[in-house]
């Protein structure tokens, strides 16, 4: 019985460990860098894990072997009393000061590889400014303000600059590096390399209220040529409606409380409480990261905002089904 | 309940462990304060109100209130009825002076424009010399507890360590108030 | 004033109920530390279970990904009630249970320092918890987190008034625990049987002085912070207001230089159940015991030295880190320390697994899980993708319930019968641990997964496509396990208490001085106040060759196996007093007044400060000492 318990335990735990190990199926794992920042990181935690577990091993294995080995039997007799053993003492203190030692060598390395700002004057600088419940993404040397979605050159270094406008964020993308606290009042600093194209999750990593479990993004990697097309795209002023459902979203949008939070550039929407929507239509998601970004989803969005992330601080605005639809129409017009 | 483990009764003993709790009480308000000096956005600022030679009047009358306490005690022991009252009574005296005066510069502060929320320099030091204050009213309390008791003739020698005990909090409270003169009036 | 002729004659025809026989007021007015123990067992008891409770609402609500069970406004009160109510409400009491009954017997104590104040010290715990509670009923739980950072929890952004409950239950049942500080470091230190120096005492009382102090030093940082949390919003001060040139971070230093002592406080009682359960059921004294008061001391000393590694990702900079981080890896080596020494007493012995025992053997698996992950935290890059998932969430929960509650449990099934003289019944104590530990790894080691494969912390819920479905179902169904395991605990301790087998004085014949007086002691603990020439006195070469249970007594001399049944002189105790609770119900009410009503605030302290008169007057005659 005890052994078929035990076979189940190992079973259930090969099962666990397994289902850790594909990088694909896991799009926001930290076992799977792509930027040096996420490497250096990955290297260090596999070096401690490899240490963890022989020492796992070792001390669960001679507690086992103590436990069976030295169970009660009356013919042994009282136990002869050992009060203490100086070298052995000195010995287990010794052989775990080494082991952190050989942790803690790399360790301190790393920490002034990736903590000190970047020497690379070649890095693209973003601004990252947290929100309840929805990240802001300026990048001042092309111009550039949009949200929940940023995009970033292959193989070139980011200079992320963090800060909040309200309560304390933590900016996370897991698969490029580890995570950043975003505060009020001060500045943090985040930079990495990426070294692969892709689609990248994140989500906010310190709890912020309500929607914290609500507030996530993506980081797209592209390759230069789609970058290049993506900055020119968002320089550029909004498309303009040309059909009759897009154009009757247009006016609902600028009849309605949206432009006082919301900006469309060069146009009257000019509120700046609320996420950039010049060029929504080309991001992936609503909501922060939480809905594909599809007509269905972005009318649910609009139409039901307070139950989609509840606590959100847009408010329900009163719209028929027809204006829902058609406004949006409209923002997945503004690609 | 009989002779203890060190010799040292257990109500000193416990004064003693509470005041080094109290340090650390004290320690955390003292280096937020050192922390947030300078930082103010708006004023009032201290140098503009902190009134030195008013507070260092009132300071020293804390200080001999730590001296009466010594000669209370003293009386305790040599069972000097009569010098108990008086010594307790003027420590006890000295203390409620510190205490108006600490009063007086409050409400000073206020009518200059430096209510409690004013700015970090009205948070911190508020919340730093009120909680001293507090400290001060509470000795102050029993001190008077313990004059009514000999005023009835119900502390003599017997008592000592009741008056030695109280006499280390007070102690422990003029430190603080020093500690906290020096950092806040002499050195801001 | 009744003697203790008195007493002894009353005890005799129901000797399992004499010490705790009486009704409401005499539980309501006791001093005795015996009958405190079981006040701060059931209340710890029953917070445990609710906490518990909250827990398996947020293991519901994330078995699947995006189930809306729970709205997040809720979920968020849940979670952060339940780490607000394990760590103060369940975890210190049941601590302090132990403390109270254990400390004055195995020291030779009659009772502990200052029996009023550990009465007090009861009831602002008591009133602390009820009054968090209430929090649900007048307009909601807080819901910062058990850690509040700012600037969540200033005004501004979080309006309600849950955080207010938490600021002023905290600050009351404070207050209890730095006079419990007071308390049991006094009696440690002040109150020990004659020969019994410092590396005499039983290694649960070193532990417990150690944490004393802790909590006297610890306790403070964090008083401080909620005043100044409770004065932003509530009196417009500008501690945390970043507008205002503060600083929020300091918020976080503040309440983790308390915090991470706090989880030594939580840790170190249960190493001191494991350093005197393993020897009792190895049957050889404690291997290298000077090393173990030693790592004690240290790993209390370098606890104050480690906070910034919760803050690892708030940009402190890399001299900061390296400093924190060298300082976390450093207090691992203590903590190892122990791990071996008790392996070592293990070591050739002759081991008996009861309930008791496997608690303390299981822990020292568990826990090793548990503080090797802490290890991969302390290295502050590595830390970056752990800090704030779930693989946090593992580490904790491996070392708080394979650490502080298995030694709990294992306290538990040690001591029950000497504080209620009967045994609890093995079978169902091994289905308990059986159920417990595999619950444990169940519910916590697919976490660390989780968290490496990107689930934050404190999310009321995770999106689809992130892989994270698998493990949340099976630590769900290990939650489940957790629930079933009380069952067994629960059964086990109303069938005993009903009609449990009589255990005697000294059930396991374990060396330690609680074990000579009768299961459970009389009112006044000993009747001849033992003198001790050793470790472990009951151990002693003399009394083992061959002396029953009726052994000689030699009043006067070295520890008596047993203590006589009736003492040689009368023996004066405090008298019950009532004065600790009026006081108490004065801070209670002055805290409920807090919450927006001067006038209350002011009835509230008339109430305390007549308790206090009360108590400093109570006549010579009538519980002093």
């Amino acid at each position: 019985m005890k052994q078929r318990i035990a076979l189940a335990a190992a079973l259930l735990l090969a099962l666990v460990v397994v289902q850790g190990c594909g990088g694909d199926g896991y799009p926001q794992s930290a076992l799977h860098p792509t930027s040096d920042f996420g490497h250096r990181l990955d290297g260090l935690f596999k070096q401690i894990l490899w240490w963890a577990v022989v020492v796992f091993v070792i001390v669960v294995g001679v507690l086992l072997y103590t436990v069976f080995r030295w169970r009660e039997r009356p013919e042994r007799g009282r136990p002869r009393e050992i009060h203490g053993h100086v070298l052995l003492e000195i010995g287990w203190t010794l052989a775990p000061a080494l082991i952190l030692v050989a942790i803690a060598i790399p360790t301190i390395r790393t920490i002034f590889l990736i903590d000190n700002p970047t020497a690379d004057e070649n890095a693209l600088t973003v601004e990252v400014i947290g929100h309840q419940w929805w990240w802001e993404f300026r990048y001042p040397e092309l111009g550039i303000v949009t949200a929940n979605e940023a995009h970033i050159p292959v193989g070139r270094t980011v200079d992320l600059r963090l800060r909040s406008a309200d309560v304390m964020h933590s900016f996370w993308i897991p698969k490029l590096g580890g995570k950043r606290d975003l505060l009020p009042g001060r500045e943090n600093q985040l930079w990495f390399r990426p070294d692969s194209v892709g689609v990248f999750w994140g989500q906010c990593a310190e709890y912020c209220g309500t929607a914290h479990a609500l507030m996530g993004m993506r980081v797209v990697v592209d390759d230069p040529g789609g970058f290049d097309a993506w900055v020119a795209a968002n320089q550029a002023g909004p498309a303009t409606p040309t059909e009759a459902q897009t154009r009757a979203g247009q006016a609902v949008f600028m009849g309605t409380a949206c432009v006082s939070c919301h900006r469309i550039r060069g146009t009257a929407a000019n509120g700046n409480f609320g996420p950039d929507l010049t060029h929504f239509g080309s991001r992936l998601t609503v909501g922060a990261g939480i809905l594909e970004n599809t007509p269905e989803n972005l009318a649910e969005w609009i139409g039901n905002t307070q139950h989609v992330k509840p606590g959100n601080l847009m408010p329900q605005v009163r719209l028929t089904e027809q204006q829902v639809a058609q406004l949006a129409a409209y923002l997945l017009s503004l690609r | 309940m009989g002779p203890t483990a060190t010799g040292i009764p257990n109500r000193k003993m416990a004064m003693w462990t509470f005041i080094g709790s109290e340090c650390m009480l004290f320690g955390t308000l003292i280096a937020t304060f050192l922390i947030y000096r300078g930082r103010n956005i708006v004023g009032p600022y201290p140098d503009e109100l902190l009134n030195i030679p008013f507070i260092t009047v009132t300071t020293f009358v804390l200080l001999m209130s730590s001296l009466m306490m010594v000669l209370a005690l003293s009386a305790v022991h040599r069972g000097d009825a009569r010098g108990t009252r008086l010594y307790l009574a003027l420590t006890a005296a000295f203390g409620l002076i510190f205490l108006g005066g600490q009063y007086y510069e409050f409400r000073h502060f206020v009518h200059e424009g430096l209510p409690l929320g004013r700015n970090l320099f009205s948070s911190t030091f508020f919340v730093l010399t009120g909680t001293h204050g507090a400290h001060v009213a509470g000795g102050v309390i029993w001190l008077g507890t313990l004059f009514l008791r000999a005023a009835r003739g119900r502390l003599d020698e017997r008592h000592a360590e009741t008056v030695e005990i109280a006499g280390l909090y007070w102690h422990f409270v003029d430190v603080v108030w020093i500690v906290l003169f020096t950092l806040i009036y002499l050195l801001g | 004033m009744a003697t203790a002729e008195s007493r002894a004659t009353k005890m005799t025809p129901e000797p399992h109920l004499g010490t705790y026989a009486g009704g409401i007021w005499s539980w309501l007015t006791t001093v005795d530390h015996k009958r405190i123990a079981i006040m701060y067992f059931v209340t710890g008891f029953v917070f445990l279970l609710v906490a518990g409770a909250e827990a398996e609402l947020i293991r519901v609500q994330l078995a699947r990904p995006e189930l809306r069970i729970l709205e997040p406004d809720l979920y968020n009160q849940l979670f952060t009630m339940h780490g607000t109510t394990m760590v103060f409400f369940a975890g210190m009491p049941l601590i302090i249970a132990f403390f109270n009954f254990v400390i004055p017997l195995q020291i030779g104590a009659r009772d502990v320092a200052f029996p009023r104040l550990n009465a007090f010290s009861y009831w602002t715990l008591l009133f602390g918890g009820l009054f968090l509670y209430a929090s649900f009923f007048f307009g909601g739980a807080p819901d910062g987190g058990w850690f509040a950072y700012t600037p969540l929890t200033n005004r501004q952004y979080s309006p309600g008034s849950g955080l207010d409950f938490y600021i002023l239950a905290l600050l009351l049942s404070g207050i209890g625990s730095i006079a419990g500080g007071v308390n049991f470091l006094v009696t440690i230190v002040n109150m020990r049987a004659p020969g019994m120096t410092f590396m005499r005492l039983p290694l649960f009382t070193w532990m417990s002085m150690i944490v004393s102090i802790l909590i006297l030093l610890a306790f403070p940082p964090f008083t401080i912070g909620l005043v100044f949390m409770m004065f932003d919003r509530t009196f417009g001060t500008h501690f945390f207001d970043a507008a205002a040139g503060a600083d929020p971070v300091l918020w976080q230093h503040l309440f983790w230089v308390f915090g991470h002592p706090e989880v030594y406080i939580l840790i170190l009682p249960a190493f001191g159940v494991v350093s005197e359960v393993i020897p009792a059921f190895s049957k050889k004294s404690l291997f290298g015991y000077p090393v173990m008061v030693f790592s004690g001391i240290l790993i209390a000393f370098l606890g104050f030295g480690v906070w910034v590694h919760h803050m690892f990702s708030v940009g402190l900079g890399p001299i900061v880190n390296a400093v924190f981080g060298g300082a976390t890896m450093l207090i691992a080596i203590p903590t190892g320390i122990k791990m071996f020494n008790w392996i070592a007493t293990m070591w050739g012995g002759q081991l008996r697994f009861t309930t008791a025992m496997l608690y303390a053997v299981g822990l020292v698996a568990t826990f090793t899980i548990g503080g090797l992950s802490g290890v991969m935290h302390a290295s502050p890059p590595a830390d970056l993708q752990q800090t704030d998932t779930y693989f946090v969430v593992a580490h904790f929960h491996y070392v708080l319930i394979g650490g502080t509650v298995f030694g709990l449990f294992s306290g538990l099934y040690y001591w029950f019968p000497k504080v209620t003289g009967k045994l609890l019944h093995e079978g169902l104590g091994k289905t308990h641990f059986w159920l417990t530990f595999t619950a444990l790894n169940v519910t916590f080691f697919p976490m660390h997964f989780s968290g490496l494969l990107g689930q934050p912390r404190r999310t009321f819920t995770y999106a689809e496509g992130l892989g994270l479905d698998v493990f949340n179902l099976i630590s769900t169904i290990g939650a489940v396990l957790f629930a079933a395991s009380f069952l067994p605990l629960i059964a086990n301790l109303w069938r005993t208490w009903r009609r449990g087998e009589d255990a005697g004085p000294n059930p396991w014949d374990a060396p330690t001085l609680e074990w000579t007086t009768a299961s459970p002691p009389p009112h006044y603990n000993f009747a001849v106040v033992p003198r001790v020439d050793r470790r472990n006195p009951l151990w002693h070469p003399h009394i083992e060759a061959g002396l029953g249970w009726a052994g000689e007594v030699e009043p006067g001399g070295v520890a008596p196996r047993l203590q006589p049944e009736t003492p040689p002189e009368p023996i004066v105790m405090p008298d019950p007093s009532y004065w600790p609770l009026v006081m108490a119900s004065g801070l209670l009410i002055a805290t409920i007044g807090a919450l927006g009503s001067l006038p209350v605030v002011l009835s509230g302290a008339a109430v305390a400060f007549v308790g206090l008169f009360g108590w400093a007057f109570e006549p010579p005659e009538r519980g002093r000492h």
